[in-house]
């Protein structure tokens, strides 16, 4: 038992305020959620909408269908009305436009006239929070609190809400009160309602990351966002004048000692790559989080791809150590990126955490997140162990020189350098040098691997199907599992968070075992088949690709699975 | 006691014997020692190029970075620590030609950076193709009919985008160069000093006695009076000033980062303490 609902209109018409209070509400409710977005890149106009599943427990993505269609114009209605069923129902404004005479699903509620006499026409989302409500079967009160919290600081906002609330509820219920029966509740813990890019400024934030240089890029401005707005913990954040400078100025803030992140987008990597270069050579930790967007060049600016995964695997000239690590979902990425700062910290290395537009804008409900488990080692040398004359690349077994920041030791100096260098980072021409320093450098390559995790089996234990992933297409990989079980199936997942080294023991173990493998990415030409065929001489059965810029969705998934087994 | 030779290394300097890079390493070890800066209090940022090497030659902290790309580490790095006192210090092609864009912007977020520009208006460690300062007409392996593109004036640009302090100094007036150099350092801001140095293997016009012949030092110029900096900037030919343009502070980019102020502002931010449990309550607003 589910609810979806969709909520469609022109760019400007208030989308996303609909689903994000609609969001909060069943959150507080009690019920488990998820939410996606889909937007074009322009500010007014076109069409946008988001999807809202409301389940007893948490879903894992968006699904196709819709029970509840707010249609805050035609087109919305026209381009979605295939995805209604029978029993959906089909919210709309009668004085904006009308559904065609056929369409008996409508619930007619003039928004924009309620919410002007409630007090002024911006308030017509909140009356089609109110109709969804009573469309529901549910009571206004989660809402009211909440538009209580939201307008406190805004003179008379909350009682001008209330009143578009209740016009709203009232209107709709003459047509259509109780028209679905919500979900058992099976959530009794407080949970956060929170999307992908969320989660990474968050984590980014608790694991002491205080230095973010970025240019708004799409799908990862998210980020930034949420750290700009809490500068009060002491984080800085600066808007470069292009991606080169971001780069560059984060290596400048974590040489002189401080956790330092960029993200963008593929473009934008695409100038960082001699700083990505750069952060190899000098042995300098840097964390960037890649948000995939369908390329080349501009592409589908706010669209969904997993197609740059050989891309950051190859990036940069010259070789260096480097490690890939994916965000998979909400409560993975948390801890994931954590990681990735750790990983940079004790390997001195660039570590790219890569991410997508699908994962980036989606929302879930989810628990708390435990934060006594992220890592703030930084991994800089004491005085107690502190070699004088200080020597920045000191040569070492695993390939881990000692890091000093500038400044912090009395008569030490840090000399980082982008020429190959000697152990004190002077510049160097000679072949012994350069050969011991290649090696120094990729020697931490093995220390990196030994960092990387298995993926787990998810679904049946002995599978004869077997489904492999990466990246934001967990959750819909795992409902796929989930009902190919319901059908009688034997199978399972193998869903990778740790893309580089790739960790390849559970899959090298279990791939041969089983009668049909299959890889679901979202790109055109099987980028981790690829990288995984590489490194282990291994190749799936099928491939299971996706590239018009939109996430996969289960049932899509599942077709294809049974088309081939 | 602070003296030059705390700031020498044991490298083999790499520039030809005579280039102009030697007397602005002196001014530079000079400047420091008088001002008594500790070697490891300093950080010196450099792009790459022949000037580009002196963070080899000098002992202070130095991050030799990529080619037009000495600024930004610069300010990253003035945001983790802003205790130490930090220079760039790069040719005129890497600060103005492939670093152009960071030149613009820095100028405009106004770190508490001395930047030095070591401007011989020819490529050097490339072998003598023209630089955005070339003068017109001169002859290059690839400007074979001479240089076409107008001069790049970087005390005019400066001036524009509204920088504190802007100078020019001459290699080899090498205790006048030092002076500027200090007010530099001491300058809170973004602080430009291009200095004009022959380059003796690549550039056959701007030679040590052409630029000996046409320097002369500032005298009586008052340096808060914006528009005779800018007609001073722009003169060019048989006399050419040297000596601190224009000098007005305005308040800084770390005095305006939030992070940066009051009592938690007085540690660095690289070495505030930090437990991630703290900070268990950023979930709320998601609840």
């Amino acid at each position: 038992m589910e609810i979806n609902i969709l909520i469609g209109g022109a760019a400007g018409q208030g989308v996303e305020t609909i689903a994000a209070l609609l969001g909060k509400v069943m959150l507080r409710s009690g019920y488990g959620l998820c939410l996606d977005k889909d937007y074009m890149s322009r500010v007014r106009g076109g069409h946008n909408f988001s999807r809202l599943r409301i389940a007893g427990e948490t879903p894992w993505c968006a699904t196709g269908k819709v029970d509840i269609l707010v249609s805050m114009d035609q087109e919305t209605y026209f381009i979605h009305q295939d995805t209604l069923q029978e029993k959906s129902r089909i919210i709309y404004d009668p004085e904006s436009f009308s559904l065609p005479q056929e369409e008996k699903r409508g619930v007619p509620v003039p928004l924009q006239r309620l919410a002007k006499e409630a007090g002024g026409a911006v308030m017509a989302n909140t009356v089609a929070v109110g109709a969804v409500l009573v469309v529901l079967g549910m009571d206004t009160d989660s809402a009211e609190k909440l538009l209580q919290e939201m307008f406190a600081h805004k003179e008379g906002m909350v009682e001008k809400n209330y009143l578009a609330l209740k016009k709203g509820y009232k209107e709709a219920s003459h047509h259509c009160s109780a028209c679905f029966s919500m979900p058992d509740k099976k959530i009794d813990e407080k949970r956060l309602f929170i999307d992908g890019n969320e989660v990474l400024g968050m984590s980014a934030l608790a694991s002491g990351c205080r230095f973010l240089s970025a240019y708004p890029m799409t799908p990862s401005t998210g980020i930034m966002n949420y750290l700009a707005g809490k500068q009060e913990y002491g984080v800085v954040v600066e808007q470069a004048e292009d991606e080169i400078a971001a780069i560059n100025m984060v290596l400048g803030a974590s040489y002189a000692g401080v956790r330092s992140l960029t993200c963008t987008s593929g473009g934008g990597f695409a100038l960082m790559v001699e700083g990505l270069s750069l952060a190899g050579m000098t042995e300098t930790p840097v964390v960037i989080v890649m948000g995939m967007r369908p390329g080349p060049a501009t592409g589908l600016p706010t669209r969904t791809e997993q197609g740059d995964l050989e891309f950051v695997l190859h990036a940069g000239h010259g070789e260096f150590p480097r490690a890939v690590l994916s965000a998979t979902h909400l409560e993975d990425a948390f801890y994931r990126l954590n990681k990735a700062f750790y990983l940079a910290d004790k390997y001195q290395v660039p570590v790219i955490f890569l991410t997508d537009q699908n994962f980036a804008d989606s929302a879930r409900s989810v628990p708390p997140f435990d934060f006594q488990r992220l890592n703030y080692e930084r991994h800089l040398v004491e005085e107690k162990g502190l070699i004088r004359p200080y020597q920045r690349y000191r040569i070492t077994e695993d390939g881990i020189s000692p890091r000093a920041l500038p400044g912090q030791f009395s008569g030490e100096v840090v000399l980082a350098d982008s020429d190959e260098h000697d152990e004190k980072g002077n510049i160097i021409e000679d072949a012994d040098t350069r050969r011991r320093m290649v090696e120094k450098r990729l020697r931490k390559q093995a220390g990196l691997a030994s960092e990387m995790e298995e993926p787990t089996l998810y679904g049946h234990q002995e599978p004869d199907i077997l489904l492999m992933g990466w990246g934001s297409t967990y959750g819909a990989l795992r409902e796929t599992v989930d009902n190919l079980g319901f059908q009688g199936r034997k199978a399972a997942l193998l869903h990778f968070s740790d893309l580089w080294p790739l960790p390849v023991k559970a899959v090298s173990e279990i791939l041969t075992s089983v009668d049909k493998s299959f890889c679901v990415e979202n790109n055109a030409t099987g980028q981790f088949a690829a990288l995984f065929r590489r490194e282990t001489g291994l190749e799936v059965d099928h491939k299971i690709l996706k590239y018009d810029g939109r996430p996969f969705m289960p049932e899509e998934i599942l077709q294809e699975v049974q088309k081939n087994v | 006691m602070f003296s030059p030779n705390c700031f020498t290394t044991d490298q083999e300097i790499a520039w030809c014997p005579g280039c102009g890079n030697f007397d602005i390493l002196q001014a530079l070890q000079e400047a420091l020692a008088e001002l008594e800066l500790s070697p490891h209090r300093v950080l010196l940022c450099s792009g790459i190029g022949q000037a580009a090497k002196i963070p080899h030659y000098i002992r202070v902290n130095g991050f030799n970075g990529l080619h037009g790309r000495a600024l930004p580490p610069a300010v990253g790095a003035r945001i983790a620590n802003s205790s130490l006192k930090v220079i760039v210090q790069s040719g005129d092609g890497d600060t103005y030609g492939e670093g152009g864009n960071h030149f613009l912007h820095t100028i405009r977020r106004n770190p508490d950076i001395a930047h030095f520009v070591h401007n011989n208006q020819v490529y050097g460690l490339t072998k003598g193709q023209a630089s955005p300062t070339s003068d017109l007409g001169m002859n290059t392996k690839v400007q074979t009919a001479g240089v076409i593109l107008s001069p790049f004036n970087p005390l005019s640009l400066a001036l524009a985008l509204g920088a504190g302090f802007v100078a020019r100094g001459f290699s080899g007036e090498t205790e006048h160069l030092k002076q500027l150099m200090k007010a530099a350092l001491e300058f809170p801001g973004y602080a430009l000093v291009d200095i004009l140095q022959p380059c003796i293997s690549f550039n056959k016009l701007n030679t040590f006695a052409w630029y000996k012949k046409r320097v002369q030092k500032l005298e009586g110029h008052d340096t808060g009076d914006q528009e005779a900096a800018e007609r001073l900037a722009r003169q060019w030919g048989d006399k050419i000033p040297i000596g601190i343009l224009y000098q007005v502070p305005a308040p800084t980019f770390e005095s305006r980062i939030p992070a940066l102020q009051g009592e938690a502002g007085e540690k660095p931010l690289a070495g505030r303490p930090f437990n991630p449990g703290s900070l268990v309550h950023l979930q709320e607003e998601f609840m």
